[in-house]
């Protein structure tokens, strides 16, 4: 079942007439008729979590925003999709602005902001082009500008371009780089419901999550909690990519077994030319990564789904995390060192510089990693990256420090002996770019 | 002296409303990407000044805030920069051979500009086009499943662009 994706690939579904044909603005109609109160009761019903990865219930959220008299409150829609292996918000604003800008429209409403902001990352150079068209088309249609239908609700949404830095797809750095200065985070509390945006109350989501309340609405929030399993509701968005034969954004049920979707013929196909899959990251760049047996099933031998629940069944020791959908696959031929090191390097260059664990941290486990890669690291490089990165995590302000200390431990956890085997055979190492491919048995459960 | 086109200045006053008053340096950003696109493509001294000049605030809280931002440069680039992802899933999808592969053919390392100025390297972290690695940043616009070929056919087209 589509809930969001469902009219990618009608035509001119870009633009506002095709978009309405398609039963377009329908949920705006219907929430302007209904009380803000009402819409939140809505969400909250629908069981909805925030998308962007930490999976926050949103209408639980949106009830902590303060209303204090005369102050103006904002939503703030986190754009700055940087997670590697995330481009599912890329998708959602390049083919389906309408429906983002819809969702958006009766998120502010909700909310009482009458100013909103898109926070998009600089890179995604083109699609404030795309989205301030949807935005004009709304405008010229009466859903946007001056009493809204003549519900007396004003709404102006404008997109803020980033410059690069993934710290600023954390709430508070997002709201400091929005009011122009450099992404670091805040210390909480305050709380951005509180006190975000220039100190006034503000809601921070996630794009595909604003783009679920449209669905929500237009089915009720009751009917839309029914979709999916448990805690896990509606659809998600996975944004698959690494070697795998058909790498792409799909709309998933929650009830999809991991092996269907990396295999299946409606989704990734398996893996690319004919190779085994090893190992995979299954929630963005952050999460544990986990090697094949233990992506297919838990511990205890049950299928792993698709789901927030299922995917961290067995904590970090033998499970990961949804995250934020990026799904990350690699083949048997694929080096975990290697690629733990550009994960490594990525984070080096990503920590805003605050707080020193992750600011020396991740300098320092980077080049820890490039020499293992590279054949000159020690046995007691592996402990010393253990013991690094266990000083980071829950030691900084914000979570990059964990984002960034979470793949190297379970790099280590899970594959140890492909770290062991570049010590021990250092000059080898150093010419061979893969890893051991005795991990990838993609259909019989080994014991890591 | 430094001044936006007519144009620019009118867009940079017009973003400067889309925030409350008296918090117009929540353009900063929008207004230092117009400042790069129009003053040769990377952001010196005077040009960040005059950007401090036009939001009323002091440069220092511009050039703390161009530093902290990879999208803008500090020193001059090519005509042309060639930003390449290298983050994991773009290098298992090959991202490390395009990259070796512009080096040779450039003869520049990475961040280094060629000596004509038309092209820099500039390895980037992740872009957000996993799913189409390898790929590469060029302007505005991405370009993606990148094989040595493209990037051979890329560079020449840029090459022809340079010339017109």
């Amino acid at each position: 079942m589509k809930l969001l994706l469902e009219n990618a690939h009608v035509e001119g579904i870009r633009y506002y007439e095709a978009y309405r044909k398609t039963g377009g603005y329908r949920a705006l109609e219907k929430a302007l008729k209904m009380t803000p109160e009402e819409l939140v009761e809505e969400v909250k019903k629908s069981g909805l979590r925030g998308r962007g990865g930490a999976g926050f219930p949103t209408g639980l959220k949106w009830s902590f925003l303060a209303k204090p008299e005369g102050v103006p409150r904002h939503l703030v829609v986190n754009a700055d999709e940087s997670e590697p292996g995330t481009f599912k918000d890329r998708y959602l604003m390049e083919f389906l602005p309408h429906l983002f800008i819809e969702g958006m429209i009766i998120s502010s409403f909700a909310l009482g902001s009458n100013v909103s902001y898109v926070y998009i990352r600089g890179e995604y150079a083109w699609i404030p082009d795309i989205l301030e068209q949807a935005i004009a088309e709304a405008k010229a249609n009466g859903w946007l500008g001056k009493n809204i239908l003549g519900t007396g609700f004003d709404c102006e949404i404008y997109v803020h371009r980033g410059a690069g830095a993934y710290i600023c797809g954390e709430e508070t750095a997002l709201i400091e780089s929005l009011e122009g200065k450099r992404g670091n985070p805040r210390i909480k509390p305050p709380f951005p419901a509180i006190q975000g945006v220039w100190m006034r109350p503000t809601v921070v989501n996630n794009v595909e999550t604003i783009a679920a309340v449209v669905p929500i609405i237009n089915m009720g929030g009751e009917e839309y909690g029914k979709i999916g399993v448990g805690r896990s509701t509606g659809t998600k968005l996975m944004s698959a990519c690494g070697n795998l034969k058909r790498p792409g954004v799909y709309e998933i049920p929650f009830d999809l077994s991991v092996e269907e979707f990396i295999f299946g013929d409606e989704w990734c196909q398996g893996i690319a030319n004919g190779k085994k899959l090893k190992a995979c990251i299954p929630g963005g760049s952050s999460v544990p990564i986990l090697p094949a047996n233990l992506l297919l099933k838990t511990a205890k031998g049950e299928t792993r789904y698709m789901n927030y629940e299922s995917l961290s069944d067995g904590g970090f020791q033998t499970g990961s995390m949804l995250g934020s959908g990026g799904f990350i696959v690699l083949d048997e031929d694929q080096c975990v060192v290697r690629h733990t090191m550009t994960l490594a390097h990525f984070y080096m260059h990503e920590s805003c510089g605050q707080c020193s664990p992750c600011r020396e941290g991740t300098g320092w486990m980077y080049r820890v990693l490039k020499n293992i890669e590279n054949g000159k690291g020690k046995m007691e490089d592996i402990y010393l990256l253990w013991d690094i990165q266990r000083r980071i995590e829950g030691n900084t302000i914000c979570p990059l420090g964990d984002a960034a200390a979470w793949p190297v431990a379970a790099a280590i956890r899970h594959f140890r002996d492909e770290f062991e085997w570049h010590v021990l055979n250092p000059e080898e190492s150093q010419t061979r770019n893969f890893g051991l491919a005795h991990y990838a048995n993609p259909l019989e459960v080994v014991s890591a | 002296m430094i001044q936006f086109s007519q144009e620019r200045l009118a867009k940079a006053q017009e973003i400067i409303t889309r925030y409350p008053e008296g918090k117009q340096k929540s353009a900063l950003i929008p207004i230092l990407h117009l400042a790069q696109e129009e003053f040769g493509g990377w952001l010196d001294v005077p040009v960040m000044d005059y950007v401090a000049s036009i939001l009323s605030i002091k440069p220092i809280e511009v050039y703390e805030v161009a530093t902290f931002y990879t999208m803008f440069n500090m020193k001059p680039v090519g005509k042309y920069v060639l930003e390449v992802c290298q983050t994991g899933p773009c290098m298992v999808s090959g991202s490390d051979k395009i990259i070796d592969h512009i080096k040779n053919k450039l003869g520049i390392k990475a961040g280094e500009t060629t000596e004509d100025g038309l092209f820099t390297l500039k390895p980037a972290e992740c872009l957000g086009a996993c799913g189409y690695a390898p790929m590469m940043q060029l302007g505005k616009h991405y370009r993606e499943h990148l094989t040595t070929e493209k990037v051979d056919a890329i560079i020449e087209e840029l090459r022809a662009a340079a010339k017109n």
